[in-house]
Order: C-alpha cells, then sequence, then structure tokens
C-alpha cells in the first residue's frame, strides 16, 4: 500500500493578539492509497484545523506534511492552489456550490483552473463525473432546483472531476436529513471500492461506521486510531430502510 | 491560466447576475453617451453658425462706414459715411488680392406689381454680387456692368418677394414699381432661406448700385462695401490692401483715424467658433463629471459584489484558483462590463442624435476621435476602478472566505 498522507509531528499555533491558540499539538497520521478514514473529535479538538492542513488550505507551524509523495512544506501561495487543484476534491456542508450555475459549469470548474490543462475536454469529464454520482439526467440544473442530496452529489463529483488523490468531505451530512446522508455515505463507500482515498470529518459516531478506520483527536492530540471492525455497508441499510 | 478561460469565467459570471451587471454598466452607459451627445451638439452648434457665416460670402470682407465722433458727441457706428461708388471703383482696379468687389445701397418700400403688392427691401449691388454671395438665379439672368453703368432700372427679386407678387405666374419679363418707380424684372434668385438670426434673406430686390442710388435714394453715400479675396489665404493681404486704398480715396492723412471699419469672415467665423468651442468644453467637462461617476458606480457595486460573492470566492480558491486567478476574473468582470457599457453608451448615443438631427431642430455632429476616447476612457475606467476590489477578493484567505455567511 503506498501512503498518500504522511504526517510527522504536525504543530498548528495560531496568534490571536496576545493568546497562543494551540489547535495541533505533535499530530502523526499515514493514511494509505484506498483507505476511507473518518476524523472525528468534538469541535475545539483540532479537527477542522487538521482537515485545512490536509486540504492545504492553511500550512504548518512544526513538522512535515508529505501528500501523494510530494512535500507541501514551505510552498507559496499558487502551489498550494495547484495542489488543491490537481490532488485534493473537496466536499462541504453547505454543498458551496455556485449560485444560478448549472450542474455541469459546476463540476467543470477545477478543470478551468487547471494551468496544465491535463485534462482535454473538460465538457466531457464533468458529464462523466456526473454520471458517477448518479446525475447524469441533472446536468441542466442549477442548485436551486436540486435537492440537498442531489446538490451534495453534484459536489462530490465536483470533487471527482479532476482525479484527485484523495477526496476530502467535511462535514458532508451536516445538512443532509438522516436517509439522504446515507445515500451519500453510499456513494463515498462506492467510490472508495473504486480505489479513491476518501477522508471524512465528521463529529457523528453514526457515519463513522461507514468509514474502515477512525481516527479521534482531542486537544489537539490523536487519541484513538482503529480499524472498524465491523464496516456498515450504506446499500445494506438503505435497502433495510423503514421509513418512519 | 488561459485568457480565453479566464474570459468565459468573468462573462459566466456576468451574464448569471443580469441585473447587476446592467446596473453596473448603467453609470457608464449614461457617462459615454452623455460625452459624446454633448459634444456632439456642441460641434453641431458650431458647425452651422460656420455655415451661416459662410452664406455671407465667400473669403468676403465687409467695409462699413466709420464713426462721427465731433465735439465729444459720439454718434454710433455709421454716422461719418463718406463712402461713395468711387471707392468700390478704385479698389477693384488697384488691389491684386480682390477678385469681386460690390457696393451695397439698402432701400426699401412699397412694391407693386404682378397680382398685388408687398414691402421690402431693396439693395443696390454690382454685377458681381452673386459671385461674391456664391448665389445662383433661378430664372432669368442677372443685371451686368453695362446695365450697372448706365443705370439701367432692372431688378431680381428675391424667392418671397418673387412669390408674393407674381404667386403662379413666370416673374422674369414683368413690370413693378418700387416707390412709384418703374423696373424690370429681369431675374427670380434661388432660395437661400433664413440667416441665423431668422432673417428671411430671400425678402430682397436687388437692383444696380447706381440706379437705387440715383432713382430711389437721391444720393450718393453707399451703405458698405463687399470685397472677395482671391482666397481665403489672401484675406489678409486683401484687407489691408483695402485699408490703404480706401484711406488714399479718403484724404485720410498719416496717423489720422480711419473713417470706415473692415470686418473679415475669418475673424467673424473665429469669434463665433471661440464661444461654441468653449461651450463644447463646458458640455463636455460636464458630461466627463458624469462619467466618473459611472466608474465610482462600478467600484461601489464590484466592492459590495466581493462581499456578497465571498463564499464563491472561497469555492473558487478551495478548488484550484490561484490569487491572480481571481484578481483576473474580477478584473475581467469590471472591464467587460464598463467595455460593453461603452458600446451601448455608443450606440445610445448615435441614436440620440440621428433623433435629433431628424425630429427636433438640433443639428449634432458625432465626433469619432470623442467616440473613441470615451471608449479608451471606460475601459480605463473599468481597470482603475475595478482593481481595488479585484485585489481585495483576490487576497482572501480561502478558510474564512467558505466559512463567511
Amino acid at each position: 500500500m503506498k501512503p498518500v498522507i504522511e504526517m510527522n509531528k504536525i504543530v498548528k499555533n495560531y496568534v490571536m493578539g496576545d493568546v497562543i491558540v494551540r489547535a495541533l499539538r505533535s499530530v502523526d497520521v499515514t493514511i494509505n492509497e484506498s483507505e476511507f478514514v473518518a476524523i472525528m473529535g468534538a469541535s475545539g479538538s483540532g479537527k477542522s484545523t487538521l482537515m485545512n492542513i490536509i486540504g492545504c488550505l492553511d500550512d504548518v507551524t512544526e513538522g512535515n506534511y508529505q501528500l501523494d509523495g510530494s512535500d507541501t512544506n514551505s510552498l507559496n501561495k499558487d502551489q498550494y492552489a495547484d495542489i488543491r487543484n490537481q490532488k485534493i476534491g473537496f466536499v462541504f456542508q453547505g454543498f458551496n456550490l455556485l449560485p444560478r450555475t448549472t450542474a455541469l459549469e459546476n463540476v467543470e470548474l477545477p478543470l478551468l483552473y487547471d494551468r496544465k490543462e491535463r485534462i482535454k475536454n473538460p465538457r466531457q469529464q464533468a458529464i462523466k463525473a456526473l454520471e458517477s454520482v448518479g446525475l447524469a439526467d441533472r446536468i441542466d440544473h442549477v442548485p436551486n432546483q436540486l435537492s440537498g442530496g442531489q446538490q451534495q452529489r453534484v459536489a462530490i463529483a465536483r470533487a471527482l472531476v479532476n482525479d484527485p488523490a484523495i477526496i476530502l468531505a467535511d462535514e458532508p451530512t451536516g445538512n443532509l436529513d438522516s436517509k439522504t446522508s446515507v445515500e451519500v455515505m453510499s456513494v463515498f463507500q462506492e467510490l472508495n471500492e473504486q480505489g479513491k482515498t476518501i477522508i471524512l470529518v465528521t463529529h457523528e459516531h453514526d457515519l463513522a461506521q461507514y468509514a474502515k478506520r477512525t481516527i479521534v483527536l482531542r486537544d489537539g492530540h490523536v487519541i484513538q486510531d482503529n480499524k472498524v471492525e465491523q464496516q456498515q455497508s450504506a446499500k445494506t441499510v438503505l435497502a433495510n430502510w423503514i421509513e418512519e | 491560466m488561459k485568457w480565453n478561460r479566464i474570459q468565459k469565467i468573468a462573462l459566466q459570471s456576468i451574464m448569471k447576475n443580469k441585473m447587476r451587471s446592467i446596473l453596473t454598466s448603467l453609470g457608464i452607459i449614461i457617462g459615454v453617451c452623455s460625452v459624446i451627445v454633448m459634444v456632439a451638439v456642441g460641434q453641431g452648434s458650431q458647425a452651422q453658425i460656420e455655415k451661416q457665416i459662410n452664406s455671407l460670402g465667400t473669403n468676403l470682407l465687409m467695409v462699413f462706414p466709420g464713426i462721427s465722433n465731433q465735439g465729444g458727441v459720439n454718434r454710433g457706428a455709421g454716422s461719418r459715411n463718406k463712402m461713395k461708388l468711387s471707392d468700390c471703383e478704385a479698389i477693384l482696379e488697384e488691389a491684386v488680392h480682390v477678385k469681386y468687389v460690390s457696393a451695397s445701397v439698402r432701400s426699401g418700400g412699397q412694391i407693386i406689381g404682378g397680382t398685388g403688392n408687398w414691402n421690402s427691401s431693396v439693395e443696390g449691388v454690382s454685377e458681381q454680387f452673386l459671385d461674391i454671395k456664391d448665389w445662383d438665379l433661378e430664372s432669368g439672368e442677372f443685371f451686368t456692368a453695362k446695365d450697372v453703368k448706365y443705370k439701367k432700372k432692372v431688378a431680381v427679386l428675391g424667392k418671397t418677394v418673387a412669390d408674393e407678387l407674381f404667386p403662379d405666374m413666370e416673374a422674369v419679363g414683368e413690370k413693378i414699381r418700387i416707390n412709384n418707380t418703374p423696373f424690370t424684372v429681369i431675374g427670380v434668385l434661388e432660395e437661400k432661406g433664413q440667416t441665423g438670426m431668422g432673417n428671411d434673406q430671400d425678402d430682397t430686390i436687388l437692383a444696380p448700385a447706381t440706379t437705387v442710388l440715383t432713382r430711389l435714394k437721391g444720393k450718393d453715400k453707399i451703405n458698405m462695401i463687399y470685397v472677395s479675396a482671391n482666397s481665403l489665404e489672401e484675406i489678409d493681404a486683401a484687407q489691408s490692401e483695402v485699408e490703404e486704398i480706401m484711406r488714399r480715396e479718403h484724404d485720410i492723412d498719416y496717423g489720422d483715424d480711419d473713417d470706415f471699419m473692415i470686418r473679415s469672415q475669418t475673424e467673424i467665423t473665429k469669434m463665433a467658433s471661440e464661444t461654441s468651442e468653449t461651450l463644447t468644453l463646458l458640455l463636455a467637462a460636464i458630461a466627463g463629471v458624469s462619467l466618473i461617476v459611472g466608474g465610482i458606480g462600478i467600484m461601489n457595486i464590484m466592492l459590495v459584489s466581493v462581499t456578497e460573492r465571498t463564499r464563491e470566492i472561497g469555492i473558487r480558491l478551495s478548488i484550484g484558483a490561484r490569487s491572480r486567478d481571481v484578481l483576473t476574473q474580477f478584473l475581467a468582470e469590471s472591464i467587460t462590463l464598463s467595455f460593453i457599457g461603452g458600446i451601448i453608451g455608443i450606440l445610445l448615443a448615435v441614436g440620440i442624435s440621428l433623433f435629433m438631427n431628424n425630429f427636433t431642430g438640433i443639428y449634432t455632429i458625432i465626433n469619432p476621435t470623442i467616440v473613441f476616447l470615451s471608449m479608451a476612457f471606460s475601459a480605463a475606467v473599468g481597470i482603475f476602478f475595478g482593481y481595488y476590489p479585484a485585489r481585495k477578493a483576490a487576497n482572501l484567505n480561502p478558510i474564512d472566505a467558505l466559512r463567511y455567511e
């Protein structure tokens, strides 16, 4: 198994006026290819900070972070932007789709910012990504014509479209009802089976059961790093779903 | 990142927010439009004034009688008239820069003839008068040097007079009576229209100056002399020649004041166009202010738009847009908006000035330089007033921008 993420003694401090907030205090995490990891913790545990660092939205104070074999230390803003563009697919809690913009155009967006233009036909690639999340018939719909679950699937398609090393999902079901949440999890499981590395940041224990491994943070430390004994299949849960 | 992709993103953003885009452009549309229309009105009136002055005649000098100031009593312009027909002859014979000369003797009265009577002015002139005025005949012929020399009682009618006295018949060959003196109509002038002041130039009768002096006025003083120089360039030379000849004819000693005044057409044109140039400049300045206000409007909306679109910027940054991409996008948006606004403004301005030309009395000329300038200016406004909001957007932190509610 090839490691995708290697974090070595990561420290992150925020300076807020006179106070130094120590968000992460020496975190070591290694995540391999094709893993499905849930990062958990209460608010204030440092999981958002960890996610920002994994997602190259923020830099580290100390330590070493290697993503997909390349060192991310001492990179400038533009290089971070390029890494986000090529190696990371984001899925957010609030979907974060562009309003008044069709599903297709939303999914196409990361490819437009690819300055290497690795993908020659962005439109075709975007349609393929939308098909893979089961939204082939919704490509011309704008976000407010789509349900929450569909919007999140568009967002997943957008995260997929540039074939990233990891998909980073931050509370992806926070705005969804429980059945739709399971549907979204089933999309993630499907992608994981196809070999995608998925990192899920959540505070819900129920959701963590769909992952293969859980990492629990508290006060800036990793306090638990376990394999999930019995991974739940979202498909099975959906099949046995009883409407209340 | 390729420019056409940025342009595509910017255009998408503009199209998806039509109301906001229209409101943003409105300032530029009005600004560009008013600059062009104002200058068009200014230059149109300038051209019209020049046209009216040129209709006075070609390369024209006008010699007027001087001012009488005897015993401290100033009698006003024309009060010291010593100008005679002999002055005209002297100028025509001696001045090398002069092509045509005509006296002007004004009289008037009740004209009887044809089907009725009419009150009009009679102007006694030389046979060269039509060449000076660049005026043609509609029918018949003009009087000759011989007619002038022998004081023939012939008359050429202005269009208005001809229409009043001979409404449905040929005027040429008919007899008319001016203050009971019989004249033969030998020609009718073509229509010349009104002067800038609203005077009907066609309500006149032309007759040989000699005839008018002896038959109608009974004295030898003439009202003014028209002199036409060989060309525009020779006007100044002609003016000094005429002055010299007039001084000699009037026996004015060296050092004494002239008893006449010479006004050249270029002088009058210059005076009039200076006035209207100032006016044009003033109008353009006012319109220019509105263009700047339009630019500030663009900056306002772009700034509000940065705040409103913070989340969008966060999304773009998180999926891999560089700061520079965001900067370029916002800049491209504001430039496109002001450029499109500029084009709409130009089209609107062309429409308005065509409307003015066809449906109102205001004559306008659209100046291509001003069109180009205001176009360039509106693009510059887009860059200048778009840069600050664009930079603000580009420098947002993606984490904060994504959390922005």
